[in-house]
Parts: C-alpha cells; structure tokens; sequence
C-alpha cells in the first residue's frame, strides 16, 4: 500500500510533468477548479491535451473538495486532436505524408 | 456575499484585477470583484500578452512605456509568490510597403524623443536578430529590446493576490445580471448569487462591456470580435523577440516554455460573442507564418482557441466617468491591447474612482467617452 508522501510523487501529467503533490498544494492554495488547476500549473497544457490527466485532476478535486464529479466543469478541448504540422497546414492537407 | 460594497469591479481580467489592487493600496477598503467565471477566463487569459512601447501616438507610447515600467517592477510590487515571466526581448516590427516604411520612420522619431530607445532596421540588420527571417517580404524593420511578453495568467494572479491580502474581496462564478440606478445614480448590482448595494461600479467587463454598460442604460460605441490564436508544441530556444507586422497580418513569439504563440486577424469577422475556434485561422495562420518563418515549417500545433477583441470607433480605450449615470466608470474598448496597458489602467481609473485626478501621471482626459460626440477621435496608425 502506498502512503500519503509516496502518491505526492505520482506524475499526474506525463507532458508537462506534474506531480499529484503540487496538484495537491494547489487546491490547498486555493484553486478549485479544474480551469484554474490548468492555468496555474500548466498540467494538460501539453501536446496530449490532458487526455489521461484530467480525469486524474477530477478525481483529486471530488475527493479533496468533497463534490460531485457532475458539479465539476470539465475545460473545453481545443482544436487540433492530432498535432499538425505547420507546414502541412499552409498546403492545406489534413493527412501528413 | 456581501451585501454592500464601496466599489464593485465587474470583471477579473487584467484591467478589473489591477484596478482593485491600486484602489486598496490607496486605502480604499470595501471593494468588491464580481467574473462570471475564474480570473482571467477572458480575453486576459486567452491574449498574447504581448507589451510594446512602439507606437505612432505619443498619448499610446506614454502609456505603453509606464505601463512596461510597471511590468518591470511588478512581482516585487505585488510581492508574487511566484514569477510574472517578463521576457524583455523586444518587439521586432517588420514594415512590407512604402507606406509602413515612411510610418516607421516618423514612430521610431517619436518613439526616441519620448525616451523609447527603439531604431530603425535594414532587412540585414533584422536578420541578425532572427536569423532565420525571410527578408523577401521585409523592407525595414523597427526594433525596441525593453518591449516583450509576460504570462497573463500570472500577471492576473499576482494583482489578485496583492488585492486580496489588502482586503479586496473576489467572487468567481458570479455573474452580474443587472445594474440598479436611481435618479441617474448607481444604488447597487444585481447577480446570479444575490444584490450588492453600492454607488460605484466599475466596468471592466471587456468583450461583455456593452451588456454590462447596457444594464445601466448606457449605450457603448464597442463591438466584440473574435481574435484566433494557435499554441505549438515546445522547441528549445530559439525566437528571441515577438516578430509582428500589420501589412502581413499576423504576430508570433517564443514563450519561456518553449512554444509558439501565433495570431492574426480575420478582415471578414463578424461582430459578436463567439469564441469557437476555426479550421480557417489554422490554415490561413499557417500559410502565412510558414512564409516569414519557414523554419517553423515542421512544428507541430497542438492547440488553438479564441478570445474576444472589444473594438472601440478609433481603436483606443475608453476610461473615466460616464456623465450620465453618476457612479458609473468605464475601462473597456482596448481594441486589443488591453493587456500592456494593464498596470496604469488599474493606477489611473484608481486614482479617478478615488477622485485623485489632480495626482495623475496621465490625463484620461482625451480617453473619456465624450470623445466620440465631440469628434475627437485618437487615430493610432500602428494598430495589428
Ligand atoms: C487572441 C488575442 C490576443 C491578444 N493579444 C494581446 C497582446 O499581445 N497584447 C495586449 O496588450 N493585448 C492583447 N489582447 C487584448 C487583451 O487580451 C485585452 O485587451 C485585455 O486582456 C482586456 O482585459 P480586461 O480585463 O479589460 O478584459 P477581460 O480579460 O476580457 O476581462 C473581463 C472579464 O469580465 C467578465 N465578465 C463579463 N461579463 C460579466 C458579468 N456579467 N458578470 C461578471 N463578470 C463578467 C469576463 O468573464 C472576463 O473575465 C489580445 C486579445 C486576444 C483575444
């Protein structure tokens, strides 16, 4: 079993490296939504999008806050889905040689 | 909540934050900040934050170079717990017409005889500072170091934690439904979480301030419009400053994490509220980046989203009282440069709330709303 201490060192956000401790210090600073958590920390900022963290993220915020998932706002995805390149954009193709 | 205030601020952008921060290191105690959403879920978290003192007004460089000033000084200003990340490396503006060039011409003069050390460039001079430049598009370029960008979100963050340790009270996921005047005189605002009696308010509600200035009865000459911005994945180091150019409509930097930061205008967009990203900013973004920076070619973009510009007639705020309705102020209108002139928005519409006019470093006379029954539109000719 895993204590307190060993779960603050689990990375939450594998793209922009962030720990479950320092999601932790920020709910206790203060922020309590997911949109906040993200600005703040940077954690689903990366080129996955939060896809595996912010589930990880809702998670730590109904346990800690002690709300419903459902009362939770979960951030808009932004566009692309897939990384694009540039270049490929400019000549206008959606699929990459 | 509270059910009276002294002063309501609506909006937690940039401009609502720092005016509730000088207003309480003034000694103004019962001000109150109502967002409908969290801090800078506006434009201020979704701009460029972008700040430059190159501008053709000597009225927008004073307040530009004040307001940079400020940015230097602000994490110590505000005692941040954290870092405001001013990256101060310069605005490189490139000119592609005759017409840009005689305009860069006359800016940099002024800009100099204002103290703003910025200098006129050669393509091959402007190459020296992005080495990797197409020049076929650059006839001149214009170039200021203490120019630069910091992170919005921070920024945002270290006025609301100065103002709140000072006493300043915010309520996020609080919307204001409507503002109650009597006699030509504000009494109090009216939110989704209940009514706040008070006889000053301020609008700092940026794309939402004609709503806002229309709850009071006041109509705003402002028109929203989406802007577009795209993210790219990280990359080491290599754009020095924040590259820009008005004829070839677009803007692009480094930020310290590493991505790229790009946008530009759309000359078709439609008046209105929405902030829906495109697949047509993505293509036309990337054709003409790929054009001026072709290195940036084989990035990858891994997001876009959109904010809103709110559009004054002349492309300058508005600040100050609104004559009709007593206790009603104004700072909306930044025609998309709000965010650099932040700090002295939140000094000046302070000192004019608190009745301090005579104390001011800047005279907000010529910004007032006035302006446009007397005819005295600003015309800045170096808007992007
Ligand atoms: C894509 C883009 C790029 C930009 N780049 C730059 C740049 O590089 N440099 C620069 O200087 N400027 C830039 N700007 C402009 C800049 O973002 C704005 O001028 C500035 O952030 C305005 O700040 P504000 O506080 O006045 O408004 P906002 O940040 O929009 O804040 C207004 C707040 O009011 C809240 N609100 C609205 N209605 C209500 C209501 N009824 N009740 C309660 N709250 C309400 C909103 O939720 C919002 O948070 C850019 C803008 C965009 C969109």
């Amino acid at each position: 079993m895993h204590n307190k201490n060993d779960l603050d060192k689990v990375i939450v956000c594998r793209c922009e490296d962030i720990t479950l401790g320092e999601i932790r210090e920020l709910i206790n600073k203060g922020y309590t939504t997911i949109d906040e958590i993200k600005r703040v920390s940077r954690c689903g900022f990366g080129p996955c999008q939060g896809k595996t963290c912010m589930q990880l993220l809702l998670t730590e915020l109904t346990q800690q806050k002690g709300k419903d998932i459902k009362e939770i706002k979960m951030p808009t995805h932004r566009p692309p889905t897939r990384n694009i390149e540039l270049g490929v954009l400019a000549r206008g193709e959606e699929d990459e040689k | 909540m509270k059910n009276s205030a002294e002063i309501v601020i609506i909006g937690g952008g940039i401009s609502g934050c720092a005016t509730a921060y000088y207003l309480a290191k003034m000694g103004c105690t019962g001000v109150v900040v109502l967002e409908k959403e969290y801090i800078a879920s506006g434009a201020t978290g979704r701009c460029g934050a972008g700040v430059r003192s190159q501008w053709g007004l000597e009225l927008n460089c004073k307040l530009t170079k004040m307001s940079i000033d400020m940015f230097e000084e602000l994490d110590e200003e505000t005692d941040y717990d954290g870092d405001t990340e001013f990256k101060q490396s310069g605005y490189l503006m490139l000119a592609s017409t005759e017409k840009e060039v005689e305009q860069f011409k006359k800016n940099v003069e002024l800009q100099n005889r204002l103290g703003i050390k910025s200098e006129l460039l050669t393509p091959a001079e402007a190459l020296k500072i992005v080495p990797f430049l197409n020049t076929d598009f650059v006839m001149a370029a214009s170039f200021h170091q203490k120019d630069g960008h910091l992170n919005p979100f921070y920024v945002t963050d270290a006025y609301m934690k100065a103002a709140r340790r000072l006493g300043v009270e915010f309520y996020t996921y609080t919307t204001v439904k409507d503002i109650k005047v009597e006699k030509g005189k504000v009494v109090g605002v009216v939110t989704d979480k209940g009514e706040i009696a008070t006889n000053k308010v301020l609008n700092a509600a940026g794309g939402w301030a004609k709503e806002i200035g229309a709850m009071a009865g006041v109509e705003l000459p402002l028109t929203p419009e989406r802007r577009e911005i795209l993210v790219t994945e990280p990359l080491e180091a290599l754009l020095d400053p924040m590259v820009i150019s008005t004829s070839l409509n677009f803007y692009c930097q480094q930020v310290p994490h590493g991505s790229f930061i790009m946008g530009r205008g759309n000359p078709h967009e439609k008046e209105g509220l929405n902030q829906a990203s495109s697949w047509d900013f993505l293509v036309n973004m990337s054709q003409t980046i790929t054009k001026v920076l072709p290195i940036l070619s084989q990035v990858r973009v891994v997001k876009q989203f959109a904010g809103l510009y709110m559009m004054s007639p002349d492309a300058a705020p508005i600040y100050g009282s609104v004559p009709a309705v007593d206790g009603l102020y104004l700072a909306v209108g930044f025609s998309g440069h709000g965010f650099m002139v932040g700090p002295m928005t939140g000094l000046l519409m302070a000192q004019h709330i608190l009745g301090k006019d005579n104390e001011m470093v800047f005279s907000l006379d010529k910004l007032d709303l006035g302006r446009f029954e007397r005819g005295e539109l600003i015309c800045e000719p170096s808007v992007v």
